[in-house]
């Protein structure tokens, strides 16, 4: 659940700089679903994050949420995962801080959605107790196409900004002014 | 004293992204290039909350709601 939901956020992500739009789907409707969608996804991965380290089974303990790495149980596995819910919680709280730290250092921690992204993908195929059953395989493949499929449409396209070279050119053009 | 809402833009952040026009169109419309035309004046009471969303919606932070001292 938690992957149907990361990949439909960055799905919405890619799709909100392409700026896509209809006449029934309205841009602020791609960046709302973006929004509320990442900060469901967190509810989601607390709980699964929760019922994880207190499961009897493996004794987890709460170190292994916070610090990769640190399981004996599965090692390399749970550290993927902990590694992706960090990024992720960084992107949010740097977008719920967006105001104070600005747009470009926000920015420069959103790009880390291409990594959190993967790294919970290969976290859920090594270590999901059901990694190998047909119905995880047909959800996990079908989010990777999914997913694979809005990243590719977004380099093929550029940016949905019909300005978007001029501005490029602007900037370059400010930052060559040998007066500066 | 009393106080009253407006709309600011800065137009060096706005990249032109349109969602204030579709979330306020009361007040904000697009220019051919997709960038916003705020009308002039106060924003009225019962469009206050709106304007919110629209600032809050930015996805350049270019959008802010002022709270000026009434001009009288």
């Amino acid at each position: 659940m938690s992957l149907i939901l990361l990949s439909a956020v960055v799905i919405l992500g890619v799709l909100s700089s392409l700026r896509v739009q209809s006449a029934g789907w309205p841009r602020f409707l791609t960046t709302g679903l973006h929004r509320n969608l990442a900060l469901m996804t967190v509810v989601f991965l607390a709980l699964h994050i929760v019922t994880a380290v207190v499961d009897p089974f493996t004794h987890l303990g709460w170190l292994v949420a916070v610090v990769p790495f640190s399981s004996y149980y599965r090692t390399l596995w749970l550290g993927l995962g902990t590694i992706a819910f960090e990024l992720l919680a960084a992107i949010v709280v740097t977008s719920l801080l967006r105001g104070f730290i600005g747009p470009a250092a926000w920015r420069a921690v959103h790009w880390l959605a291409y990594g959190s992204w993967p790294i919970a993908v290969i976290h859920g195929f090594g270590t999901g107790s059901d990694s190998l059953s047909v119905w995880f395989l047909v959800l996990s493949i079908a989010c990777i196409g999914a997913v694979v499929m809005a990243v590719v449409y977004r380099l093929m396209y550029r940016s949905g900004d019909p300005l978007s070279a001029a501005r490029t050119e602007f900037r370059a053009g400010v930052a060559r002014r040998p007066d500066r | 004293m009393k106080t009253e809402m407006q709309l600011t833009i800065d137009r060096i952040k706005c990249d032109g992204h349109g969602l204030c026009a579709e979330l306020l169109p009361e007040r904000i419309r697009v220019d051919d290039w997709g960038y916003p035309i705020i009308a002039p004046g106060p924003i009225p009471e019962h469009l206050a909350q709106h304007a919110q969303r629209a600032v809050a919606a930015c996805p350049t932070l270019a959008l802010a709601l002022a709270r000026i001292a009434r001009s009288k």
